[in-house]
């Protein structure tokens, strides 16, 4: 066997394992992004997909109990509840009026069910003073 | 005073336009003072950069709030540190900051270089100097750094600032985004000298040669950025991990593995002439990766737990990272003849083939980061639905690929050149095959079932036994001669050949980095809402708790959970988690209570009160063996800074297998 064929083969090995490797990894771990219309608007098909979904959370609905937080995203007049029952913990940012984006199934009872949470705190850029504006 | 900032920024961007039109027509025309006139303008940019610096840092510290910037990312309270550091703590600034280090570093390249490669600087100066027009077209004409609060036509003084982000107040934040901005500029400049060696012609290996000591400081201020940022997140988020796969630590690790690749591929060169194509585009990829990481963070293209604002900047970059790409792509294809390899590979058991696997295995890994990272641009471009792969994905991937090169560390330094035989290598690698496998076994006999970090332990004893192996024979032979102890001895043979024991004492380092990153196998956590005197039991360890302490400063509020920690009934004192709520931005953030150890940290997190507020939410965590991470990383820089040592001798031998040609390039080993 001459020694470019040799080579060859051993990095079509490689490649294809970790190719192989990676369609597996992108099938299981896939999460589309939907808003809280789209998510609201699907039907049963939607039930395997894990969705990420953004959105405001809305003031004082933040409840725990126990390991399980509940609170509402919510995004111009829509809604979405959301029950997170994930390990890690909830984000320092994340409190009422937060933007967050949660990972996740829909439950057929139309609750989220979140396993991951990401938030970032929009009241640092809110707090703008309300006349002045930058201008070089 | 923000005017000056403004004008040294607006000056510096003309003097760039200048120096690289300059430098270029100097050459075209021989012009040898035209040249100089543009390195002398480099000089200048410096000077400048240096002066709308100084007013923007010195505008921080004392608090100048009329500046959007200023108000934005400081406060009165804050600490002078933070302060300084909010200089790179925003969008603007951190341009700025970017800019400066560039004109810092090309100032060093044209003064070190202002009298050698006469007909190769002017391309460099050209090359560094376009790059640096680029970014100050931002921060002259896009992100300005001097913008001042506004209100008709007069200027609003407002009383505090903002602050700068209360998780970014932590003491390895200070210094990770300076390093790891060391780390991207400094690339440009082995990039210049690549292409300006194309363009030239030039004969030989010049541009290697003077850009390797860079490219490896290089490399280690990267390494040094991405591992305190690693430190950061472990001891500052609250969840315990040092790495998540997020976007933005994404795009700082993808050029660090091109530039491991370089570093690898590069001995290729300098020793045999080959993969000399593949060298010139991995150092091009390694500064595009660089340009596009500034891009990713800066951007917002991608969402990201690092959040900095969303921006128009990204066409700007997407618009340079384009052109460049062409450019180079367009070079190399035109000068392929100049780049044609002096030897062949000969067997699949040689060094070569080792270095070429290592470079296939780099590449690949690099690649996978980069698809997993654009993969929701990706698929929204193809199909319409924006999808993104998480950390699972990464995992996948990344864990094999890492073994794979565990197995090449240990391999490819004791395999020959050219061709090996079965039984050479049958003598080289029998004990430390032996010493893994029997390290495997062992493990599997107390008890430990995972996969991976079998496999990853007894590949890690491997690798470990061969570099030991091999400063053990270096110094027996030594010994032998002088007579001297083996400790002495092993220094004195270090120190004769220090970028090879060097480069043995990083691989060491990132076998105990991949002991570290293997404990993540053995995690255990625990959380629970607990009152005074609960007690929590997380493996081993037993936690009671006290009542919550309320303090307050001008910073923060905080109260703390103090928790009386034994282990199997040993008493261990008191943990004390912390959680801060920051006055200026009313953001919380966590303060975890960590005890290190060797063999594992007990990681201790107050998140925060229940909804009635009568109870307080404590996460428990055990880490095993996260230490030895950190103390990898220490054995990797120390490895590196004896790699840029010089050598108390200097080989001399010509270049195997280049008949004929062998005294032309005889080459000097540093």
């Amino acid at each position: 066997m001459n020694n470019y064929l040799k080579f060859g083969l051993l990095i079509t090995a490689i490649v294809g394992t970790l190719a192989w490797l990676a369609a597996g990894g992108i099938s299981e771990t896939k999460t589309y992004y939907k808003t809280i219309a789209e998510v609201n608007q699907m039907g049963k098909e939607g039930l395997e997909k894990r969705i990420r979904v953004g959105g405001d959370v809305a003031p004082h609905s933040i409840v725990r109990e126990g390991r399980e937080v509940r609170f509402t995203l919510s995004q111009d007049n829509l809604k979405l509840p959301v029950v997170y029952s994930g390990i890690d913990p909830l984000p320092d940012t994340f409190k009422d009026g937060a933007q967050a984006l949660a990972d996740g199934k829909l439950g057929p009872d139309g609750v989220f069910r979140a396993t991951k949470i990401q938030a970032k705190c929009a009241s640092k850029y809110e707090a703008k003073p309300a006349v002045a504006k930058p201008v070089s | 005073m923000e005017n000056i900032g403004a004008l040294a920024i607006l000056l510096a961007f003309c003097f760039a336009i200048y120096s690289v039109a300059a430098s270029l027509a100097g050459k075209w025309a021989r012009r040898p003072l035209l040249v100089v006139s543009a390195e002398r303008a480099v000089y200048c940019i410096w000077a400048l950069l240096t002066t709308a610096a100084g007013i923007l840092i010195y505008s921080l510290i004392n608090g100048d709030y009329r500046m959007s910037y200023v108000w934005e990312h400081s406060n009165r309270s804050m600490p002078a540190i933070y302060k300084f550091a909010s200089w790179w703590g925003g969008q603007e600034g951190s341009l700025l900051f970017w800019s400066w280090l560039l004109a810092s570093y090309s100032s060093v390249v044209v003064f070190k270089n202002r009298r050698r490669f006469r007909d190769m600087m002017p391309y460099v100066t050209a090359i560094l100097m376009t790059t640096q027009t680029f970014f100050l077209i931002l921060i002259a004409f896009v992100a300005k750094p001097f913008n001042v609060w506004q209100e008709g036509h007069l200027i609003v003084d407002l009383r505090d600032g903002n602050g700068l982000n209360p998780l970014l107040q932590y003491w390895t934040m200070v210094i990770h985004p300076p390093m790891l901005y060391l780390g991207y500029v400094g690339f440009v400049v082995p990039f210049a000298f690549a292409i300006a060696s194309l363009i030239t012609r030039q004969p030989g290996e010049a541009w290697i040669k003077t850009t390797r000591r860079w490219t490896l400081v290089t490399w280690m201020f990267q390494t040094t950025g991405i591992l305190l940022g690693a430190g950061w997140a472990y001891a500052v988020l609250g969840w315990g991990g040092y790495w998540g796969w997020d976007p933005v630590e994404n795009a700082s690790l993808l050029p660090w593995i091109t530039a491991t690749a370089f570093l690898h591929s590069v001995m290729m060169q300098e020793k045999k002439g080959m993969m000399k194509v593949w060298n010139v585009v991995l150092v091009s990829t390694t500064f595009f990766l660089c340009i596009f990481g500034t891009f990713l963070t800066r951007s917002g293209v991608v969402n990201s737990v690092h959040a900095f604002a969303q921006s128009s900047i990204g066409t700007y970059f997407v618009a340079f990272l384009a052109m460049g790409i062409a450019l180079t792509i367009y070079l190399i294809l035109n000068r392929l003849d100049y780049l044609k390899s002096e030897a062949q590979l000969e067997s699949v058991l040689s060094r070569e083939s080792s270095f070429l696997f290592n470079n296939l295995i780099l590449l690949a890994s690099c690649f996978a980061v980069l698809w997993g990272t654009l993969f929701p641009l990706i698929s929204e471009a193809v199909t319409g639905e924006k999808i993104s792969v998480d950390a699972p994905f990464f995992n996948r991937v990344q864990v094999p690929i890492a073994m794979f090169l565990m197995l090449l560390t240990g391999v490819g330094p004791l395999i020959a050149w050219r061709k090996s035989s079965l039984e050479s290598l049958r003598r080289a690698f029998l004990w430390p095959m032996a010493a893994g496998a029997a390290v495997a076994a062992g493990l599997a006999g107390f008890g430990v079932r995972n996969f991976y970090a079998l496999i990853s332990f007894a590949l890690c004893t491997f690798v470990a036994v061969t570099i030991l192996i091999e400063f053990y024979k270096g110094a027996r032979a030594i010994q032998g001669k002088t007579g001297a102890n083996l400790l002495v001895s092993m220094v004195e043979l270090t120190h004769r050949n220090t970028p090879r024991y060097g480069g043995y004492l990083v691989h060491m380092g990132v076998v105990l980095m991949f002991i570290g990153f293997t404990g993540k196998a053995f995690d255990k956590d625990t959380t629970v809402e607990v009152t005074p005197g609960t007690v929590v039991t997380l493996g081993s360890y037993q936690l009671r708790t006290h009542p919550v302490v309320n303090e307050q400063n001008e910073n923060y509020i905080s109260e703390a959970l103090p928790i009386d920690v034994s282990k199997n009934g040993e008493d261990l004192g008191v943990l004390s988690p912390e959680h801060r709520v920051y006055i200026a931005s009313k953001q919380p953030t966590s303060e975890v209570a960590i005890r290190r150890r060797l063999n594992e940290d007990l990681y201790l997190n107050f998140a925060g009160m229940s909804a009635d507020n009568q109870r307080a939410v404590l996460q428990a965590y055990v880490f095993p063996l996260v230490s030895w991470i950190w103390i990898g990383y220490w054995v990797v820089l120390i490895g590196t800074l004896i790699c840029l040592t010089p050598a108390k001798t200097r080989m001399v031998w010509p270049r195997t297998q280049v008949v004929g040609i062998a005294g032309k390039h005889e080459h000097v080993e540093k």
